[in-house]
């Protein structure tokens, strides 16, 4: 057991040491110190402001690293956030817009929506899975392409705030359904932020979300069968659960999550869905369910992680050194770490054969076989 | 006892009627004849002009290459999933080479950076063991940083300014463009200096029914042929007889269906599939290059989940590369119609072709006796046709969608008769009883 919580932690801090190399010998190419620009990283990160904003940025890495985690815990591949987040995004934005509510209701009610398009976007997939064996991965990029169209469809027209404008967008949400940031809170316990920012209202959910996903995978029945299926689907079939009904419950419920990908920046800063909304936070959610390994802890590190490098890297570019080292740093820790966390797992396999083998009497395979079925002599 | 295997072996149905290779010819039959009804009734001879053949094979020829990459991946037991990333890393490398060394260059730079993104994968996965997708979207999260930075180091020199019209964002233009091929004497080629006639043309511009149709469609494939793009069939070809004619095609087939089965033969698995990797790297970075040389210069974003498409054509394809041809060609060709048309009239005379096509389905289903499907055809070509009638303002975003929804109706409608190879996707190590 121990030797298994060492791995764990040696394969991100093999990966790391990797990504270093990696981006340095990329910034030794383009004539940069390495030196000079990891101090000038490390400056962009130092201090409570600095703290806030990854965190602020790691709130929707770490709702989309869930959302797709769910599914990996299964083997179940929903590429599909992407397309599920936005569509869902969409139509809480203008749903929400269309009605005045009392506040908690009406964002309770933008949530409903969000979760509710998500998880009908993704069953999609589940039930071309389970129906017709129509594999996700192909299933759920489709959708991504056609969720696009969808959307940009309805932002052409149907669902835009003001047709003469540049830019494309919904109506814009009213005070009502705003998230408001937890600075007041912080104020209230004595303790002041620093100015010009502010913690992210969406936090505590993000947090509730990261507890229900712990809660379902240790906690409940569901939970034990979605893990076993995920080890061993023979297993699992033969103790009497029903795989068909898991992988439409799974990607559903991971839909479901996908849906609430897009309500951080929906609520608590942009107020409408429009060109201008974040796009990308599905596939980022893929990256952070890999490099946390799908554990509700694990995601949360691998989400501070990925906000840290992009909080430190960005302002780079203001003192001459390419900010594109950050998806270096990012792809290369990536990569590194899914590597990293086979090689760690091998080993670990094998000691603990070893083990096994040394605490079994030292017989030969064949001779057992003969003397247990008693058939050497004939 | 031999007799008690044979007989226990699932046999194939023999098939009540017709082979497989009529079905499949009335098939495009049916098909040509819809189309070109919709042409007709539509009255939009951009339905099967040249143009839109013309299109159709720039659009298809970079997906097509990206799904031929796949497939040599899959073929040899590894998931590419990764084709996006290494397409990117293709048309980086091809818009740097292209720029300082002309379009064949281009060609060679496109190859290598797909190669790198290639043995990336197989490293991860042959090597280690690495998930399949796992890996593969790894590389799809890398090639773009990688491409970017590569863009700000080459083509912006160090105060920030611009080299040659580059930026971060697109490379210098390429030298010269590479050459084009028209067919001499069918499609009015030039032969020797000659300017041969082109009947082909001449038959298409008659608008005769069907007739017209099928000159159009050969018109479009044999005239202003870009050098890559025949390369391109050329390596097709290639790849069916590679793959299916020799040695080299058994042994990277059987890494991607028995490992275990041909490791016991003597056949190199993880060296097979490392082969394989390397083709399919090789082919998706071609797949950009042809898009650089296409665009005359290397754009951030130039490839558009082509890679993704390509994976698709494989799935639609059946595996095969007469399959990822054809599946590839659907994609081009909504891509064509929706270039040289407006969108209102392309809609409505999709719809047209949708419904007919539906209501020849239903009719096929009803020979067949299967009356499930009949209704479900029967029902859906009225939807078609009716949304045909009453729609006035429809929009070019459901044009978009269609080759994606295709994608889905084809594979869900194919799902059980699909057969990707048995291994494929499953880390393998010696000594494994797979």
């Amino acid at each position: 057991m121990n030797r298994r919580i060492l791995g764990q932690l040696l394969a991100p801090l093999l990966a790391a040491a990797v990504a270093i190399i990696v981006s340095s010998i990329a910034l030794l190419i383009a004539d940069e110190s390495p030196i000079t620009a990891f101090k000038a990283m490390w400056s962009n990160i130092d201090g409570t402001g600095a703290i806030i904003l990854i965190v602020n940025r790691a709130v929707p890495y770490y709702v989309a690293g869930v959302a797709v985690a769910i599914g990996f815990k299964m083997n179940l591949f929903n590429i599909g956030a992407a397309g599920q987040y936005q569509l869902a995004a969409l139509l809480a934005a203008a749903a929400g817009a269309a009605v005045s509510l009392w506040a908690p209701l009406h964002i309770a009610f933008v949530f409903v929506v969000a979760v509710v398009v998500g998880a009908a976007y993704a069953a999609i997939a589940g039930i071309l899975k389970v129906w017709r064996g129509v594999n996700e991965v192909i299933s759920t990029i489709m959708l991504n392409y056609i969720a696009i169209g969808i959307s940009a469809f309805l932002l052409s027209e149907p669902l835009r705030n003001d047709l003469s404008g540049n830019l494309a967008a919904t109506r814009s949400l009213p005070n009502s359904a705003h998230l408001p940031a937890l600075d007041r809170l912080f104020s209230a316990i004595g303790f002041h932020l620093p100015g010009g920012v502010s913690l992210d209202g969406f936090l505590p959910f993000a947090i509730l979300i990261g507890i229900g996903y712990w809660l379902l995978l240790n906690r409940s029945r569901f939970g034990f069968n979605l893990r076993v299926s995920g080890a061993n689907p023979a297993a699992a079939r033969t103790a009497g659960v029903n795989p068909k009904r898991m992988i439409l419950i799974t990607i559903t419920l991971s839909g479901a999550i996908a849906g609430m990908i897009g309500l951080g920046p929906l609520l608590t800063e942009e107020f409408n869905y429009g060109d201008q909304f974040p796009k990308s936070l599905g596939f980022t959610g893929i990256a952070i369910a890999l490099l946390g390994r799908n554990h509700p802890v694990g995601v949360a590190a691998a989400a501070v992680v990925w906000a840290t490098i992009e909080r430190a890297t960005q302002p780079l570019s203001t003192i001459g050194i390419p900010q594109e080292i950050g998806v270096i740093l990012q792809g290369s820790f990536l990569l590194a770490a899914v590597i990293a966390y086979e090689v760690v797992k091998r080993w670990s396999d094998a000691a603990e054969a070893r083990a096994a083998a040394g605490r079994t009497p030292d017989v030969p395979m064949a001779e057992t076989a003969i003397a247990e079925t008693g058939v050497a002599t004939t | 006892m031999t007799v008690a295997v044979e007989t226990a072996r699932p046999t194939a149905t023999p098939r009540r009627g017709l082979s497989r290779t009529t079905t499949m010819w009335i098939g495009v039959l049916a098909v040509v004849l819809v189309v070109s009804a919709a042409r007709e009734i539509a009255d939009n001879p951009n339905l099967t002009s040249t143009g839109t053949f013309g299109v159709m094979v720039r659009t298809a020829a970079p997906i097509a290459l990206a799904g031929l990459g796949g497939l040599f991946a899959e073929r040899s037991g590894t998931v590419n999933i990764g084709l996006e990333g290494m397409m990117i890393m293709g048309t980086i490398f091809a818009g740097w080479w292209g720029w300082q060394l002309g379009p064949w260059v281009a060609i060679v730079g496109g190859i290598l950076g797909g190669v790198i993104g290639g043995l990336l994968h197989a490293l991860a996965t042959a090597t280690f063991g690495v998930n399949h997708i796992v890996s593969g979207f790894a590389i799809n999260i890398i090639a773009p940083g990688v491409a970017r930075f590569m863009a700000g180091l080459l083509f912006v020199d160090a105060s920030g300014a611009s080299i040659d019209g580059g930026s971060i964002s697109n490379s210098p233009g390429i030298s010269s463009p590479i050459g084009r091929f028209t067919l001499p004497i069918l499609s009015g080629g030039d032969l020797f200096g000659w300017k041969s006639p082109d009947p082909l043309g001449w038959l298409e511009a008659r608008e005769w029914f069907v007739i017209s149709d099928v000159a159009g469609l050969l018109h479009g494939l044999t005239t202003g042929l870009t050098l890559d793009i025949i390369l391109t069939a050329a390596l097709f070809v290639t790849a069916g007889y590679l793959l299916w004619r020799t040695a080299f095609g058994l042994r990277l087939r059987s890494a991607g269906e028995r490992p275990t089965a041909a490791d016991s033969l003597g056949v190199p698995v993880i060296r097979y599939r490392y082969y394989g990797m390397v083709i399919s790297g090789a082919l998706a970075g071609l797949g950009g290059a042809v898009m650089v040389l296409f665009a005359n210069r290397y754009q951030e974003g130039q490839t558009g989940g082509r890679g993704f498409l390509g994976l698709a054509t494989l799935v639609v394809g059946n595996w095969r590369p007469a399959g990822v041809a054809f599946g590839a060609a659907l994609f081009g060709y909504f891509q064509g119609i929706t270039l040289r048309t407006s969108p209102e009239k392309l809609v409505l005379a999709l719809l047209l072709v949708a419904s007919l096509g539906l209501f020849v389905a239903a009719l096929l289903a009803i020979i067949r006796r299967q009356w499930i499907p009949v209704f479900g055809f029967l029902i859906l070509a009225v939807a078609c046709g009716w949304i045909y009638l009453i729609a006035s303002r429809p929009n070019n975003q459901f044009v978009y969608i269609t080759p994606y929804l295709v994608t889905l109706i084809v594979v869900s409608a194919r799902g059980q008769a699909l057969r990707p190879p048995a291994q494929a996707g499953i880390p393998w190590r010696k000594g494994m009883q797979v």
